[in-house]
C-alpha cells in the first residue's frame, strides 16, 4: 500500500544573486517499509524532508506534479489541515537533541504538550501515557526523566527523548533526518534498534535521512542516492555492493574500513553531467 | 633520540570529576598515535592538557625533551599546534582567510609573511583565490583545511588533532585524511589524534589507545586490530559498533 506519492519535487530558494535549486525533480513512493535518502552535505537530501514535512522555509518556492500522502494533497491542502498532519500522522526526528529540543521547558511538559495538542486528553491520562512512551523507548527511570531539563541528560537520552516525543502520536510515516549523526557509536547502534523496533512493531513507514551511506543501507529496505538535487540512484539496500552509479560507489568506497589498507583513500569525483 | 610526547600519569580534575585518571603514554618521532573512545571517555581532555588547555592535577608531560610546567612558552606553541573539531567554531568569524594566517605569523615574529601564507594555502589544497575570503564563504571541508594551513604555517613537529574530520561528509572525510597523511610524510610531523570513529583512527594510526571513563582500557597496534586481535570487552564491543547495524 503506498503511503506516500511524490513526483517531481521542486524546492527553490531566491537569493540575491539568483535562484538556487536545492532540490531538482524527485519522485518516489514510499509504502510501509524503511526508505533511506543518502548524499552529501547541499544534496538536496535534508530539504526533500523537510518539504514533505511541510517545514519549507516560507521564502522558497515548491512545486510538484504530486505530493500526496495517504489521499491527501500536500501542496494544495490549507495551513489547518497540515498542521493537523504534522506531529500526528507524519512525525519528524531531527538530528540534533541539544538543538531541537525545547531548553525551557522539561522533556516530560513537551512530550504531553505534543500529545495533548493532537488529542483530547486528561491531563493525568497525558501524564501516563509520557511515561509509557520514555519507557518504550528504553529510558530506564521514566519518571525521573519526565521531569529533567534537555540540559540534564545526554545526548543518546535526549534523542531517545525526542523520539518518545514524535511517536507518542502513533504517526504512520516518520522522517529521521540524520538521528543518530550526534551520538557516539555505541549509542547509535542503541536508538537505531528502538527505532527499528518501533517502526517494524507499529508498521510505519520510515524516511531515514543521512550522509552515511553504510550505516543507512544497514538499516533500510531501499536506498535512495542524490547529488545536486536529484536522484541518481535508487537500490535494494541488499543490492548496494552492485551498485552502478560511479557516484554511489564513490560514496561507499571513500570510507576508512577497518582491515582495508588502501593508502591514500579513494575520493570521490564529482562530475558535471550527473548534475544535470 | 628523544620521544617527542611522553606522557606519565596524568590526571586532570574539573571541579572535582576525574576527567583523566592517571593515562600514561609515549608517542615516536613520525609515529601517528590514536586516541579512541566515546564522549566522556577523556580522549579530548587527553590533548587539551598536552595544550595546556585543561587543568592539570597529576603526572608529568614531556614534549622533545622538556618537561611542562604549569604555564607554556611561545616556543612550545611553535612546535605543537592543534587543530580542533570543528570548522564552524575554530576560525574567527570576522576575520579573512588571510589575517587569520597572519595572526600567528605575526606572534611568533616569522618574516617573510606573504610567501609563507601562499605556501601554506597551496600545501592544503586551497591555492591563492581563497586567501581573501571570509570563513562563512567557505564549506566545512575548505574551514578545515585553513584550520590544518593555519596550524602548519608555523612549521611545528607535532600535530594535535581532536576529531579532525568528525564534522565532515564522509567523501570530505577522505580528503582531508589523505591530506592529512600527504602532510605528515612531507614534513615528518608526529601526530595524535583523537577519534571516536575505530575506522578513522586505524586507517590514520600505527599504535592506538582505547579509553573509557578517563583511563586507558587498552593500548593496540592498527594492525592487531585488523586482525580483530583485542583482548578487552570493550573494545570489541567499539569494533562490532563500528560495523553497522545488524538486525537482531
Amino acid at each position: 500500500m503506498t503511503l506516500l506519492t511524490v513526483e517531481n519535487l521542486r524546492v527553490q530558494f531566491p537569493t540575491r544573486t539568483g535562484v538556487v535549486d536545492a532540490v531538482r525533480g524527485v519522485s518516489f513512493t514510499l509504502g510501509r517499509e524503511r526508505l533511506g535518502i543518502v548524499g552529501e552535505s547541499g544534496s538536496g537530501k535534508s530539504q526533500t524532508g523537510r518539504a514533505i514535512m511541510g517545514l519549507t522555509p516560507p521564502h522558497a518556492r515548491i512545486s510538484a506534479d504530486r505530493l500526496e500522502f495517504d489521499g491527501t494533497d500536500m501542496l494544495a491542502a490549507p495551513a489547518r489541515e497540515r498542521r493537523a498532519l504534522r506531529g500526528n500522522r507524519i512525525a519528524m526526528v531531527l538530528q540534533d537533541p541539544k538543538y531541537s529540543l525545547n531548553p525551557v521547558m522539561s522533556i516530560g511538559r513537551q512530550i504531553v504538550e505534543t500529545l495533548r495538542t493532537h488529542e483530547r486528553v486528561s491531563r493525568g491520562e497525558a501524564r501516563r501515557r509520557a511515561l509509557d512512551m520514555l519507557a518504550a523507548v528504553q529510558i530506564r527511570d521514566p519518571e525521573r526523566v519526565f521531569d529533567l531539563h534537555p540540559h540534564e541528560v545526554s545526548g543518546g537520552m535526549g534523542q531517545r527523548a525526542m523520539i518518545a516525543m514524535m511517536l507518542i502520536t502513533g504517526p504512520e510515516l516518520l522522517i529521521a533526518d540524520e538521528p543518530t549523526s550526534a551520538l557516539d557509536v555505541t549509542v547509535q547502534l542503541d536508538v537505531l534498534r528502538i527505532l527499528d523496533d518501533l517502526v517494524r512493531d507499529r508498521g510505519m513507514g520510515l524516511i531515514f535521512i543521512s550522509h552515511d551511506l553504510r550505516l543507512v543501507s544497514s538499516f533500510c529496505d531501499r536506498v535512495i542516492v542524490m547529488y545536486a538535487g536529484r536522484i541518481v540512484e535508487e537500490i535494494a539496500a541488499m543490492e548496494l555492493g552492485n551498485a552502478k552509479h560511479p557516484y554511489t560507489q564513490g560514496l561507499l568506497n571513500c570510507m576508512p574500513q577497518i582491515g582495508a589498507d588502501r593508502h591514500p583513500l579513494p575520493v570521490l569525483e564529482r562530475k558535471p553531467e550527473w548534475a544535470s | 633520540m628523544t620521544k617527542p610526547l611522553i606522557i606519565e600519569n596524568l590526571q586532570v580534575t574539573y571541579d572535582g570529576f576525574h576527567a583523566l585518571r592517571g593515562v600514561s603514554l609515549d608517542v615516536n618521532a613520525g609515529e601517528s598515535f590514536g586516541l579512541v573512545g566515546e564522549s566522556g571517555s577523556g580522549k579530548s581532555t587527553l590533548l587539551r592538557a598536552v595544550a595546556g588547555l585543561a587543568p592539570v592535577t597529576g603526572g608529568t608531560i614531556t614534549v622533545n625533551g622538556n618537561p611542562l610546567g604549569s604555564t607554556r612558552t611561545k616556543a612550545f606553541y611553535r612546535d605543537v599546534q592543534m587543530v580542533f573539531q570543528d570548522p564552524y567554531g575554530s576560525l574567527h568569524p570576522r576575520q579573512t582567510v588571510d589575517r587569520l594566517l597572519l595572526e600567528p605569523l605575526a606572534i611568533h615574529g616569522f618574516d617573510d609573511a606573504e610567501r609563507r601564507i601562499l605556501r601554506a594555502l597551496d600545501e592544503v589544497g586551497l591555492g591563492s583565490s581563497f586567501r581573501f575570503r571570509y570563513s562563512h564563504q567557505l564549506s566545512g571541508g575548505q574551514r578545515q583545511r585553513v584550520a590544518i594551513a593555519r596550524a602548519l604555517i608555523l612549521e611545528p613537529s607535532i600535530l594535535l588533532l581532536d576529531e579532525p574530520t568528525s564534522a565532515l561528509d564522509a567523501s570530505v572525510q577522505a580528503e582531508v585524511l589523505n591530506l592529512l597523511e600527504q602532510i605528515r610524510r612531507d614534513r615528518d610531523l608526529t601526530f595524535v589524534m583523537v577519534s571516536h570513529d575505530l575506522a578513522v583512527v586505524t586507517h590514520m594510526c600505527d599504535r592506538l589507545m582505547v579509553m573509557q571513563n578517563g583511563a586507558e582500557v587498552e593500548r593496540l597496534t592498527a594492525g592487531a586490530l585488523a586482525q580483530q586481535a583485542v583482548t578487552q570487552d570493550y573494545t570489541r564491543n567499539l569494533l562490532v559498533a563500528s560495523k553497522g547495524f545488524v538486525r537482531p
